[in-house]
């Protein structure tokens, strides 16, 4: 469903993602992984278009996306967490839901006044789901500031579910947690994967991503190195040497 | 009491100029051309009401309208710059605004005189109140009706989906885009709602002083249109009203009797209220701190009493210590 076609960008003389080509079937959990610097954070960027490649383009369901501005691509079903939490901290939890933007929503299915105004019944399922999902309902008018580091990482991934993405990006969302949230998590993530939302996993946990994943995709120096199930991946010795050097 | 009645008049005016910057802060744009749209606003709608004989009512919203388009146009280019930049850029239009009205005639023969805006001389003659036999309250009045209504839309606003919107804008804009909102339309949007709110505030300003110029409409302006929301805080409508209560009626007329100081203690009394409040007058957060810093002020005073006590028993146990002492010593035959 998504497909990456010789995707680069050159930050100056910087090969951040050369030519990179890979395909993410639809309902998957794929794994993008690789050394630090290796640009799995910029391929995310690129595929949300934060950030415009230097070349190549980016097809989602048949359709390439490569001009379309970031909230566009939400649009189109594009979602995404953030490495380093982007959450709106004085908004509360409910308000940090409701400003996401669902596709329905963009294909004007419903009426503009009420939805604005006071949210419609739709919209108040559908975020209702999200907030259910995180496990938050309790705290709903918390702001989004005051609440624990795992609390804001479970919200910031319900915020990506209220834009019903069909692909959802996760930018190494196990980063900082402890055993029992990277448990928790790998749930989550299946969770996610069973109502239809295709995944593509940046992350450094190695045990999240083996166990996770069905497919892994390996970058080392903006290149892709390695492709294959968790098992195969482990295996390649162009992997092990990216990851461990080479035997001197 | 016309004083008074004078007073309240610009602070409702105020008000409403300070909340036209409140929702492009909302939205984290800080503008210094409000003061334009007010001057727009200003200008367009006595026209109405003098030059085309219009009504009030119309006069206004079209004065507004008039900002709002004009704001929407500003809106574009602005999304190109943020922070200081956006500022030097919104002060550049304020003063174009500005110097457009220093150089414009529009002038026409009614009933003898010439009436309309004469460039550096400004506009005089905006009789609309005087000639309706408008009494300075009913003036009053009406301008904390328009005040009114505009803080409950903007209230209800706040409360809504859209001033959820605007704040995610302005906390985070690359969470924004990415949560899937367009930035070009809620930046544009803030900034189109912005002039409006400014554009009546002028037309409002112009129908109550019978007169304006350009210089009525200057940096200093375009400056206490920022400062309202941003000394109030972001957190809701009043504070914007309480912080423009707070300089129009307190430190500026209510410290009139300290002549030349006034203006130090002015300056010295905002530092301080920053200080004090560095989120806002009437900052939620700020307002439970300082609740809580009252109570400990009452316990201290409490615990102060207590000490004393505490401190008055020591002294008994001193007094009790040296009298055994001085009968021990026998004892030890010293």
């Amino acid at each position: 469903m998504l497909e990456l076609v010789d995707l680069s960008k050159h930050f100056g003389g910087v090969r951040a993602v050369d030519s990179v080509s890979l395909h993410v079937e639809m309902g998957e959990i794929y794994g993008l992984i690789g050394p630090n610097g290796s640009g799995k954070s910029t391929i995310v960027n690129l595929i949300t278009g934060l950030i415009e490649p230097t070349s190549g383009r980016i097809v989602l369901d048949g359709r390439d996306v490569s001009g379309l501005a970031t909230h566009q691509r939400v649009a189109h079903g594009i979602a995404r967490t953030f490495q380093n939490i982007r959450l709106f901290g004085q908004l509360t939890v409910w308000q940090n839901l409701w400003v996401a933007e669902n596709r329905d929503r963009q294909q004007r299915a419903q009426p503009v006044l009420p939805r604005w105004l006071w949210g419609s019944e739709a919209d108040r399922e559908r975020l209702g789901a999200a907030l259910e999902f995180s496990g938050l309902g309790h705290k709903r008018d918390d702001l989004a500031a005051d609440l624990s580091f795992g609390e804001q990482r479970r919200l910031e991934l319900a915020r990506a579910l209220a834009a019903e993405p069909k692909l959802l990006l996760l930018d190494e969302p196990a980063a900082g947690m402890n055993v029992q949230e990277v448990e928790e998590l790998d749930a989550r993530i299946r969770r996610v994967r069973d109502t239809g939302v295709t995944v593509l996993l940046i992350e450094h946990h190695m045990e999240l991503v083996m166990a996770v994943t069905d497919r892994i995709g390996v970058l080392n120096f903006g290149q892709k190195i390695a492709e294959g199930s968790p098992a195969t991946v482990q295996n390649d010795a162009k992997v092990r040497e990216a990851y461990l050097g080479t035997a001197a | 009491m016309d004083f008074y009645l004078g007073l309240l008049q610009i602070i409702g005016v105020h008000t409403l100029l300070g909340l036209s910057a409140y929702v492009l802060l909302l939205t984290g744009q800080v503008s210094l051309a409000q003061a334009g749209f007010m001057a727009i606003g200003a200008y367009v709608s006595a026209m109405l009401t003098v030059l085309a004989r219009w009504a009030l009512l119309p006069s206004l919203l079209a004065g507004g309208a008039v900002a709002a388009v004009v704001a929407c146009l500003v809106g574009f280019p602005a999304l190109r710059v943020r922070g200081l930049m956006l500022v030097v850029a919104t002060l550049a239009f304020g003063e174009a605004v500005r110097l457009f009205f220093f150089n414009f005639d529009y002038q026409i023969a009614m009933g003898g005189i010439r009436v309309g805006p004469l460039g550096g001389e400004g506009f005089r003659q905006i009789r609309y109140f005087p000639e309706n036999g408008w009494t300075t309250f009913e003036v009053m009045l009406f301008i904390w009706m328009v005040v009114g209504a505009v803080m409950a839309a903007l209230w209800w606003m706040d409360r809504s989906r859209a001033g959820a919107v605007l704040r995610a804008v302005g906390e985070d804009e690359v969470a924004a885009q990415s949560a899937g909102l367009n930035l070009t339309a809620v930046k544009v949007s803030a900034m189109t709602l912005g002039g409006f709110i400014g554009g009546v505030a002028g037309g409002l300003y112009a129908h109550y002083t019978t007169h304006i110029e350009q210089g009525n409409f200057n940096v200093l302006v375009a400056t206490f249109a920022i400062a309202y929301p941003i000394l109030g805080g972001l957190s809701n409508v009043f504070g914007t009203l309480a912080a423009v209560v707070f300089i129009q009626g307190f430190l500026i007329e209510g410290l009139r009797f300290l002549g030349d100081w006034r203006n130090l203690l002015f300056g010295a009394l905002i530092v301080l209220a920053m200080n004090v409040r560095p989120s806002g007058l009437l900052d939620a957060k700020s307002m439970a701190k300082d609740l809580s810093a009252l109570r400990r002020l009452l316990e201290a005073v409490r615990d102060g009493v207590a000490t004393r006590w505490l401190i008055e028993r020591l002294k008994d146990a001193r007094a009790e210590a040296r009298r055994l002492l001085a009968k021990w010593r026998g004892a030890f035959g010293a």
